[in-house]
């Protein structure tokens, strides 16, 4: 059975590699970018649901370390020669002036170098509970959003950095999510996997079950942080341009609401969600245009995309509140024996 | 530093202040009772703002008039926002109940940009709120005086209601005890109904004041006040009137004193707030004037 087990990942994986090469080659440069921003979202998702869904530790401050990590791999990245066209107003401080890494190292860095942001940060603010360390990480997010727009020479202040090399593609954006899917898979069955979740069910029982409270707490804090920089990353060098305005409460709250939609706690959830949030995102763009319905033309109304997001967010969250898939997680049992199915209808009945 | 100079921008910095505590009380008011961070404060305040500048505009009414049906339009809205989408989930975990906060906030802000479109607007000031006083060299608006006067009254009156009225004391009831309020009788979900009502009229009061003193409507114009009052909040203790005031005074003069005495920092005064609030926390995690709260095993 475990062998067959691994077979089935195995043939999973090939089979969602061979659909990745597929929508490389068929889809138009358009849909390739949403497929990128799905890979980019399951990544960030991820990242947060460890943090706020493993651990229970509610934290807002995800837009900021996904700032850092944008930046770092940013300022890596970029050749000598567009660093000075995008730094026209002061010079780049010497020593990030004429480094120019591949994309590969630049986004370990990005992760490093957030993750040590989320350490400094974590540590002392870990000590907070419930609704201080949300309002306490929300602010550090806003601080390091504020010092970015003020360090012209390093950032470029609000100016943002531009022509960014579009490094990022389906293989390194769900490269990325494939080995954090698979990374977060260990770590949950793991003793800190273990040790994260007693903490989120009950932290005292927790410390008197031997779990050093504030070491778990920080390493998953970290962990996020690092995740989140990379997925930050990613999407800087997707979108080649970024500036300090991208990465405001906002980012942080589109991140929730896949954590939430898809199930607190769950990888399974979250994966699904991000695609699925990503995806309507864009669908939902066709409100803000008009349309023609062949005997009336609707105006189209700017804006009416995101009334409608929120709407249906708030409708998910009053209504089915457990998320997609609650707690639970696919495996292939739930697939063979096909009781999944009933499990959940069961749940929803009590 | 002159004194006129240290003067002006204590008298900027005070008006501010009350203008962050008058907000910050509708905060600590439902923080109190639902414990709950009222994500959606700073959008009813906005929305104060714009039903004000639509009446006094284009119902043309005279600006007491105006401001006195916004107030109630206002509170209204504030109660509705509270059934919405507080009140299905009482009984939720704490994230979820968070979470819905942040949404009803989000869609808020964006029915906004729908309704009222994203361009900025320039809010009419009565002319009684913008007279220039001279005193002894430091120059202030009316305005700048009349804030300070409104949330003392305010605060007077406010306090009265909670110690010694009997609705008051239902209301202090629930934040002590939810269920044990219940037990005695108190209708729970009137008071919480009513603490959203006082919280959205102070909030109202102060968009109204804050735009005559910063005169542009823009949709999102409630969420930079919203987290600092927030912060102002936390800063006093979460859950106590007078905790708020003492938050709001000290980081409305704190943020603009920062901004004169040192003109290096101006970019990073919005990190002030953040900061203070960091540095507090840690000192004293339940906030100024906040009780230590212990859990029970």
């Amino acid at each position: 059975m475990k062998i067959n087990k691994k077979i089935l990942n195995i043939v999973a994986i090939i089979a969602f590699i061979g659909l990745l090469f597929f929508m490389d080659n068929t889809f138009d440069s358009y849909k390739i970018r949403i497929v990128n921003l799905c890979g980019i979202y399951v990544v960030l998702g991820l990242s947060l649901n460890l943090i706020n869904g493993f651990t229970g530790l509610f934290s807002l401050g995800h837009a900021g370390f996904m700032a850092v990590g944008a930046y770092t791999a940013a300022l890596l990245t970029m050749s000598p020669a567009v660093k000075d066209m995008n730094f026209f107003l002061m010079p780049i401080v010497p020593f990030l002036a004429n480094v120019e890494w591949p994309f590969f190292p630049a986004l370990i860095m990005a992760g490093v170098v957030a993750a040590i942001a989320g350490f400094l940060i974590g540590a002392p603010a870990l000590r907070l509970r419930d609704d201080y360390l949300a309002i306490a990480t929300l602010g550090f997010s806003e601080i390091i959003r504020v010092i970015f727009t003020n360090t012209q020479t390093l950032t470029n202040g609000a100016l943002g950095l531009k022509s960014l090399p579009t490094h990022t593609n389906i293989w390194w954006s769900w490269g990325t999510a494939i080995l954090t899917i698979a990374f977060m898979v260990f770590l949950t069955r793991g003793s800190y996997g273990r040790a994260f979740k007693a903490i989120r069910e009950d932290e005292i029982a927790a410390e008197a079950m031997g779990i050093s409270l504030f070491k778990h707490k920080v390493i998953s804090f970290t962990i996020g942080a690092f995740l989140a920089g990379v997925g930050g990353a990613l999407l800087g060098n997707l979108l080649g341009t970024i500036d300090p305005l991208m990465f405001r409460f906002f980012l942080t709250f589109n991140i929730l609401l896949i954590v939430v939609l898809g199930g607190i706690g769950s990888i399974t959830g979250t994966v699904i969600s991000a695609v699925v949030v990503t995806v309507s995102m864009e669908a939902l763009r066709v409100l803000d245009q008009s349309m023609d319905l062949g005997f009336i033309i609707i105006e189209g109304i700017p804006g009416m995309r995101m009334v409608v997001f929120s709407a249906l967010l708030m409708i998910v969250i009053l209504f089915y509140q457990q998320g997609l898939m609650g707690t639970k997680e696919f495996t292939w049992d739930w697939f063979t024996k096909n009781r999944g199915f009933k499990q959940i209808l069961k749940k929803d009945v009590k | 530093m002159t004194f006129q100079f240290f003067m002006q921008h204590l008298t900027n910095g005070i008006s501010l202040g009350s203008l962050y505590a008058l907000i910050a009380i509708g905060y600590t008011m439902v923080y109190g009772i639902l414990r709950l961070i009222n994500f959606a404060h700073g959008d009813i305040f906005m929305i104060g703002t714009y039903v004000a500048f639509y009446l006094i505009t284009l119902a043309a009414l005279p600006w007491w008039l105006a401001f006195i049906f916004a107030i109630g339009i206002t509170v209204l809205f504030g109660m509705s926002v509270e059934k919405g989408a507080y009140k299905p989930l009482r009984n939720s975990p704490k994230i979820s109940v968070l979470i819905s906060a942040i949404g009803a906030s989000f869609l808020i802000q964006n029915l906004a940009i729908v309704i009222f479109g994203g361009r900025p607007k320039a809010f009419p000031i009565p002319d009684m709120f913008n007279q220039i006083i001279n005193i002894r060299g430091v120059s202030i608006v009316s305005l700048t005086f009349y804030i300070p006067v409104m949330t003392l009254a305010i605060l007077f009156v406010l306090v009265y209601f909670i110690q010694k009225t009997k609705t008051g004391m239902a209301m202090r009831a629930v934040s002590k005890d939810y269920e044990a309020a219940r037990l005695m009788g108190i209708d729970v979900d009137k008071i919480i109904s009513l603490t959203f009502g006082v919280g959205s009229l102070l909030a109202a009061i102060g968009g109204i004041m804050w735009a005559m003193r910063f005169p542009q409507l823009a949709p999102l114009m409630g969420v930079m006040p919203g987290l600092k009052c927030f912060i102002a909040a936390v800063i006093g203790g979460i859950g106590n009137i007078k905790g708020a005031v003492l938050g709001g005074f000290l980081l409305g003069v704190g943020e603009i004193m920062i901004v004169a005495l040192l003109p290096a920092l101006t970019g990073y005064r919005d990190a002030f707030a953040f900061i203070l609030l960091i540095v507090i926390l840690l000192i004293k995690p339940t906030g100024l004037m906040g009780q230590k709260l212990t859990e029970k095993v």
